[in-house]
Parts: C-alpha cells; sequence; structure tokens
C-alpha cells in the first residue's frame, strides 16, 4: 500500500535507494548530499544494509565499487566536490563497468550556498562518459533513484543521481510504496574472479569501443522515456531540466494559452542527451530558449544537434547573455531571462512578475548577519592564541605569519574580527598550501588549521610531504570530536560508526607522530583558563624549526550541553567593549554603551581572560 | 489554491521545525506542499528563512518576489530583508526580540531595530508585532519562540488549514519533554493574537 510522507529530497533518495534493493551504502558528508546516508542509516540494522561513512570520497567509491563488482547493489554519497576527489577511481571504473550495480549521488550547490565551487556534475558525467539523471523534485529524487540502480545493473555501468541544493534540502510530500521500507535481499558472496575486473592499458583498449556503444544505445534507450517530456505545440521552444524545469513551468503559467505560444521540453535523463528525442522537438520550433542552472550543457548539446542536423533554430541561453552564466536560479530571473529572448524573437508576449510593495532598492540599510563561529566555539580559542602569538613574533622579532586555513566550520575564522585564515582552497589543502608558501617566504612562520575530519579525510598525505620534504611548518588541529559543518558525523578518531557501533578511535597525534613529526602536542582547549596555555604552545611550535604540529582537543558547543555561563559584572565592567571587538562571540553583545553575555553562552571563558577590568566571570551552573 | 509562507530568521532560532510543523499541517490538510530551507554554513547565526508552498499543484520551492501570502519574521531586520517576497496587501507577523549580528565588520550598518519596525509599519499598517521570544521565555524558554509565532498565526487566522490540524502535528512532532513548553507557548501567543486581531 502506498503512503504519503513529507521527505527532504534526501530522504526520498534514501527511500528509494532502499525500495530498488540497496545492499551496500558509503559517502563522505557535504551540503547538500548528507542526510541521504544517515537516513539509511537509520534502517540499516532493519533493512539489512551495510552503511558506513568513509574516510573520504575516494575511499567511499572505491568500497561500493568492490561490493559491486560482487554482485551487490551500492548507493554512494557526496557532494559535488566530492566528486572531484572521487573522481580518479571513477574515471577508470567507466571503462571496467559493474556487476550489481552502482549509483552516485552528487549534490550540486548552484550559489553556491556552503560550497567553494559551483560546478556541473552533468557535464562531469559527459566527461567521464557516466549516465546522468536529473531530478526537479523529492518525488522525482525518489522514482530516479530506483531508475538508477535499473540502469546501471542493465547497463554495467555507474549512474549519476544529480541533484541539485533546490532537490535534495526541499521538502515536499512524496507517494512512496510502502509506509516503511521492507529488509533488503541478503548479500551473496559472489565475486567471481576474471580479468575484467584488472584496469591494464589492453584492458582499457578493449573496452574503450564498448564504453562508447553504452553511451549510444543509452541515448537511443533515453529518448524512448517519458522522463524527457514535451508539453505545448507552440513554436518558440525552452528545453531545461532540473529545478529549473519547475521555474520555467511557473513563469510562462503567467501568460494565457501558453501552450500555443511554447513547447516545453524537460530533459531528465540529461547525459547521454537523448538526441532522437530532442531532434524531433527541434523540428517543431522556430526558436530555442535554453534554461538551466551552472553550466551551458544543454546549450551546447543542443547547438551540436542544431549544427549536424543544419536546422533553421535560433538559440537564446547563456551563451548569447540572455540568461545569467553564474549564480543560482528562481522563478523571477527565468521570468527576466525569458523575456530578453522573447524581445530579440520579435514577440510581442511578455512573462509578467508580481511587483511586491516594497521592492530590493526600497529597503532601508540593514546589519550584515555573516555566519559566524558559535558562541563558546573551541576554534575562537585557538585561533585567538595564534593571533596573539603572532603578534607576539611580529613584535619580538618583526616575523610575519601566514595562516591557512581549510573546510569545515573553522572556515569561518576567516569572518572579522579574527581574520585568521589568509588562505582556503579544498579539503585537505591547507598543510601542503602552507609548505609552499614555507618555500616562497621563508621569512614567515607558517600555520595551518585543519579539522579533525578534515585531517582523516585528506590531511595526513600533506603531513608525510611536509615530513618528507623538511618543510618549516606548524600544523593545527582542531579536534572538536566530530565533522561539525554538515551536521555533526563521527569519523575515523571518534570511535563510533555511523551505526553507533563502537570501533577504534585513532588519535591524531599517534599519526602525525609515525608520519615522522617529531614536535607533537596535545592541548586540552576546554579549561576555562585554557587562553595562555595555548597561546604559548602555539609559539612555541611556531618557533620549532621543522614541521610541528598541536592538536588542540576540545567539544563541538552543537553537540554538548553546556554546564556554566558567564556574567559581566556591571560595577566592574569599563565599557571598552574589547570584549566585543576582539571575538566577535555571539552571545556578547552591546546593551546601551556596555557589553552583556546573552543565553547562548555556552561557558567557554574565553572573554573572561582577555577583559582587560577582569569584569567577567562566571554566572552560574547550566542545568 | 495557492499559499506561499515565509518565514524568516537568524540561523538557531528555529526556523527549519517551524517549517516543517506548518508544511505537515498542510499536507494533513490535502495540499501539495514544497519547502526549501538553508541548510548548511548559515545555519551559524547568518540570515536564514524558509520557504513554504502549499497548493493543489506541485511548484518548485523558492517564492518569487512579491508573492508570499503571509511573512512570519522571528527578528525584525531578517523580516524587513524578506518583505521583498511579501505580496501587496500580504500579512506580516514579526517577532520584536532584536538579535544584534555578532560583528559589525567596518563599513557594515548601524542597527537601528525602531527605525526598521517603522519602515515595516508604513508599509504594512496592520502588522502583529510582539516579543515572542520574551513570551516564550516566560512560559518555560526562549527557544520556543518559533512555536509562539506559529500560535500567533493560528491567532490571527492566516493559514490555509484549521489550526486543529497544526495542533495535531504540533503533538505528533514535537519530543514529548518539551511537548508542554511549546503547548504553552503556541496557546499565550495564539490567545494573546486573536484578542488583538478580533479586537
Amino acid at each position: 500500500m502506498t503512503d504519503k510522507k513529507l521527505l527532504m529530497g534526501n530522504e526520498a533518495i534514501a527511500l528509494g535507494a532502499i525500495e530498488a534493493g540497496v545492499q551496500v551504502v558509503t559517502g563522505y558528508p557535504g551540503t547538500p548530499s548528507t542526510e541521504a546516508l544517515e537516513t539509511i542509516a537509520r534502517y540499516a540494522k532493519r533493512c539489512g544494509i551495510y552503511t558506513e561513512w568513509s574516510s573520504n570520497e575516494k575511499v567511499a567509491l572505491e568500497t561500493a565499487v568492490g561490493a559491486a563488482y560482487s554482485g551487490a547493489k551500492a548507493l554512494v554519497t557526496m557532494k559535488q566536490v566530492g566528486l572531484n576527489v572521487a573522481s580518479d577511481p571513477l574515471m577508470s571504473l567507466s571503462y571496467i563497468g559493474v556487476k550489481g550495480a552502482l549509483v552516485l549521488l552528487v549534490a550540486d550547490d548552484p550559489g553556491p550556498h556552503s560550497s567553494q565551487t559551483e560546478q556541473d556534475t552533468r557535464v562531469f558525467g559527459h566527461f567521464a562518459n557516466i549516465p546522468v539523471l536529473d531530478p526537479a523534485t523529492p518525488q522525482e529524487a525518489y522514482e530516479l533513484t530506483k531508475l538508477a540502480f535499473e540502469l546501471s545493473h542493465e547497463f554495467e555501468i555507474p549512474v549519476i543521481l544529480r541533484t541539485t541544493t533546490r532537490v535534495s534540502h526541499s521538502c515536499g510530500d512524496v507517494e512512496v510504496k510502502a509506509a516503511e521500507p521492507a529488509p533488503v535481499e541478503t548479500i551473496e558472496e559472489g565475486f567471481v574472479k576474471d580479468r575484467r575486473w584488472t584496469i591494464f592499458p589492453k584492458l582499457t583498449a578493449e573496452r574503450h569501443p564498448w564504453l562508447e556503444s553504452v553511451q549510444e544505445k543509452l541515448s537511443e534507450h533515453f529518448s524512448e522515456l517519458n522522463l524527457n517530456s514535451v508539453f505545448g505545440s507552440g513554436k518558440i521552444g525552452i528545453i531545461t531540466s532540473g529545478v529549473s524545469a519547475l521555474y520555467v513551468k511557473e513563469a510562462v503559467k503567467t501568460v494565457r494559452d501558453f501552450e500555443e505560444l511554447f513547447t516545453l521540453f524537460r530533459v531528465g535523463t540529461v547525459y547521454p542527451f537523448p538526441e532522437k528525442a530532442v531532434l524531433s522537438f527541434l523540428k517543431d520550433i522556430d526558436q530555442l530558449i535554453v534554461a538551466e542552472e551552472l553550466d551551458p550543457y544543454l546549450e551546447e548539446q543542443v547547438l551540436q544537434l542544431i549544427g549536424k542536423f543544419h536546422l533553421p533554430v535560433d538559440v537564446y541561453g547563456k551563451k548569447n547573455g540572455f540568461f545569467p552564466v553564474s549564480g543560482e536560479y528562481n522563478v523571477d530571473i527565468v521570468t527576466d531571462s525569458i523575456n530578453r529572448a522573447l524581445v530579440t524573437c520579435g514577440e510581442s508576449l511578455r512573462l509578467s512578475h508580481a511587483s511586491p510593495a516594497v521592492s530590493r532598492e526600497k529597503l532601508p540599510p540593514l546589519p550584515i548577519r555573516a555566519p559566524t563561529l558559535c558562541a563558546g566555539c573551541m576554534h575562537r580559542t585557538v585561533f585567538y592564541a595564534f593571533k596573539q602569538a603572532a603578534k607576539q613574533l611580529k613584535k619580538e622579532a618583526q616575523t610575519d605569519t601566514i595562516f591557512s586555513g581549510d573546510i569545515g566550520c573553522y572556515t569561518l575564522g576567516n569572518a572579522y574580527p579574527l581574520n585568521m585564515v589568509d588562505t582556503c582552497l579544498c579539503m585537505g589543502a591547507g598543510i601542503s598550501l602552507a609548505g609552499g608558501l614555507s618555500r616562497t617566504n621563508p621569512k614567515a612562520k607558517h600555520v595551518a588549521f585543519i579539522g579533525d575530519s578534515t585531517f582523516f579525510h585528506s590531511g595526513i598525505p600533506a603531513v608525510i610531504n611536509a615530513v618528507y620534504n623538511g618543510a618549516d611548518i606548524t600544523l593545527a588541529v582542531l579536534d572538536n570530536r566530530t565533522t561539525a559543518m554538515t551536521g555533526h558525523q563521527p569519523h575515523p578518531g571518534v570511535g563510533v560508526t555511523v551505526l553507533g557501533n563502537a570501533s577504534k578511535a585513532i588519535e591524531i597525534a599517534d599519526v602525525v607522530k609515525s608520519c615522522g613529526v617529531e614536535s607533537v602536542r596535545t592541548i586540552n582547549t576546554v579549561d576555562p583558563d585554557s587562553l595562555e596555555s595555548c597561546v604559548k604552545a602555539a609559539k612555541e611550535a611556531m618557533n620549532f624549526n621543522g614541521p610541528s604540529v598541536l592538536v588542540f582537543k576540545g567539544k563541538c558547543v552543537g553537540i554538548t550541553k553546556p554546564d556554566k555561563y558567564y556574567k559581566i559584572k556591571p560595577e566592574a565592567c569599563k565599557g571598552c567593549g574589547f570584549c566585543i571587538k576582539e571575538l566577535g562571540c555571539p552571545a556578547l553583545n552591546l546593551d546601551g554603551d556596555k557589553p552583556v553575555i546573552q543565553d547562548n553562552c555556552s561557558g567557554c571563558g574565553l572573554c573572561a581572560q582577555i577583559c582587560p577590568s577582569e569584569a567577567i566571570c562566571i554566572g552560574g551552573v547550566k542545568l | 489554491m495557492k499559499y506561499d509562507i515565509l518565514i524568516a530568521g537568524v540561523g538557531g532560532q528555529g526556523v527549519v521545525l517551524a517549517s516543517r510543523l506548518l508544511a505537515l499541517a498542510a499536507m494533513k490538510a490535502g495540499f501539495h506542499v514544497s519547502t526549501a530551507e538553508t541548510i548548511g554554513m548559515s545555519q551559524r547565526e547568518g540570515s536564514v528563512s524558509s520557504h513554504i508552498r502549499i497548493g493543489d499543484e506541485i511548484s518548485g520551492s523558492l517564492i518569487p518576489i512579491g508573492q508570499a501570502d503571509l511573512l512570519l519574521g522571528l527578528e525584525p531586520a531578517e523580516t524587513v530583508r524578506n518583505l521583498p517576497f511579501l505580496k501587496e496587501g500580504g500579512k506580516v507577523l514579526v517577532n520584536t526580540h532584536v538579535i544584534p549580528p555578532a560583528s559589525r565588520p567596518p563599513g557594515s550598518p548601524e542597527y537601528d531595530p525602531a527605525a526598521l519596525l517603522s519602515f515595516l509599519c508604513t508599509y504594512y499598517p496592520d502588522v502583529f508585532c510582539s516579543d515572542f521570544t520574551e513570551l516564550a521565555d516566560d512560559v518555560g524558554t526562549y527557544r520556543a519562540a518559533n512555536v509562539a509565532m506559529l500560535g500567533a498565526a493560528a491567532g490571527a487566522r492566516v493559514l490555509p488549514f484549521k489550526e486543529e490540524i497544526l495542533r495535531e502535528v504540533l503533538d505528533a512532532e514535537i519530543p514529548e519533554k518539551y511537548r508542554a513548553v511549546n503547548d504553552a507557548a503556541f496557546e499565550r501567543a495564539r490567545k494573546c493574537i486573536r484578542f488583538i486581531s478580533d479586537a
């Protein structure tokens, strides 16, 4: 019996995967993909699904590949930049193919809201010769997940289910097949030894023609699917995919009888491009508008088709300036872009906008509210300590310090007033970047910050390189015992798996020692008077000649309960505002001309340690 | 039927939960629903908003400019920031409790909540203003301000479904140990706004 649930796109994907019989699920957390694996983990025991957070996306994919080689159905989840990490195994895998089924959920982030790139996984699929499905709603995400498993099994090739933030992180009413997911088939020991599993130049040469022929077969197959749907009978075509299809639908509806003016083509299977279906659509139109977020992928595909078949169709898209080339779309952007195209088409009709009472231009000046480290976050203490240590070194020896950051909550150390991130590139890059900077700026000190989960993800090879090549850098590991930014997932240092089972907790200090780092210290940041010891340790490490590591241990206030809070003694406070100006802590605010500490104080005590008037003290116990 | 609701606030105020409760109630009332939340980096004390689109048809989850029927503002500046989404004659409820930004980088505008609220009143004279954080704090915890605002919306009769449905959802969704305080916040805000709107 079917059931209707309010599901986030990622939850819908999880239920779709379980219904498709997924047996092995791996991934690395990354916004906006994380909840898919977390949802499966909730059903893992009941449904008999092996689920793990892997140490990074490459490892996750390779683990899933092993399962799929054995005939199992496997799912790997990651965000778009995670696919870059996993691209090495993926590129080879396309030649080899799979036996059971292998689906990659890859979540793109137009905007971007929470990412370092605006890359387009549709294009990655094209590059890697891997089919890509592009759902628009949570309901479609559920359906297309099941289709992805079917295609992967039938064509023996990995399949990418590509979402965007507005699919993965939208909630909608989803009709699912059963109220509760049923157990999946038990994994059979099905690995059969065969030379096809061992990539080798000769094998690749043999498989390449097969890989190309699969692309053709899939393009033919996709042209038959009603996922690639046509609507309307107008002479102006609009081709679109993903959430943009919904924006187009809403935008054109503002015109009466829009189906007589436009013909809409929504592409659900974006790669391999369903050429036959698109060709028959192109034959009936004179003008074509292309509405898509991120890269001009559909646009390039249709331009090729138009050229190949000498079709008399004008195209209006990103390449000739009708649509924005970057950023997230919405109904208003799509409306304006289509209207621009309509003007050039010589069409007199226009799509209409609602006009708000208060337009953006009319708004009064509003405070800037940038994301910031939480009140009581241990990272603030460590950043502040290094800031003080660097100031002292500058004063004593005129030495500058360059701080390299990394990906996680602690990227927020870049914000005013801390300003403690001078470089940030991608997961695990800070350590090697600091090494590179040290070669070209030898007079300066070089500090790299990395979080615990990021250290395990891709920090270790960089530590080995620093030791091997003798880089004079200091690594500060911010160990708050969780993968905080993506919603507090466990990792190899925590001693617990995604299913809540105990596992061996790997000590970061032991890892760096075994990599050959000679100067290694572990510092506790939990003590409310830890600042002085942090500053001292930071300075000593920075003065050490060669690679040094400080592992700062603390807790994440997002998942621990504070035991106390601080208050300001009004009689002692001189109202200098030093605490606010130095720390930017969200618990500190001005009330009139004096700072106050608010309810969200979680008792780190950093402000009390820096107050020049010693006016801040423990206010009480938090229950 | 089509009804678009926008909830605006600061990361940590419970915007995502409020959005989920409204979406569940809309579904229970037999509508399609689609929501878009801010999840990720901005949840760390940044500006956040949730779009909730309720109707007979499925649409994209982002509300176009000037089309929201209702704006629930959990914080004055965040309410004003999202006003362009509200349609002419749309309803707005605002929590007057101010959350100053954690830091003021050089060149960022001064936060003048009184000026912002009076701007709001110029364009939407029948706005409902109250300190829902204080109201929630009075019944047990400032954290229930989000649920208090749902109660206020029910009290103002601006939701596209019966308030009993929302209540049932609240009972089913809020964990038992927090239920009493959330119920109290909901009920007090509902009564208070009902009194004003019926007066």
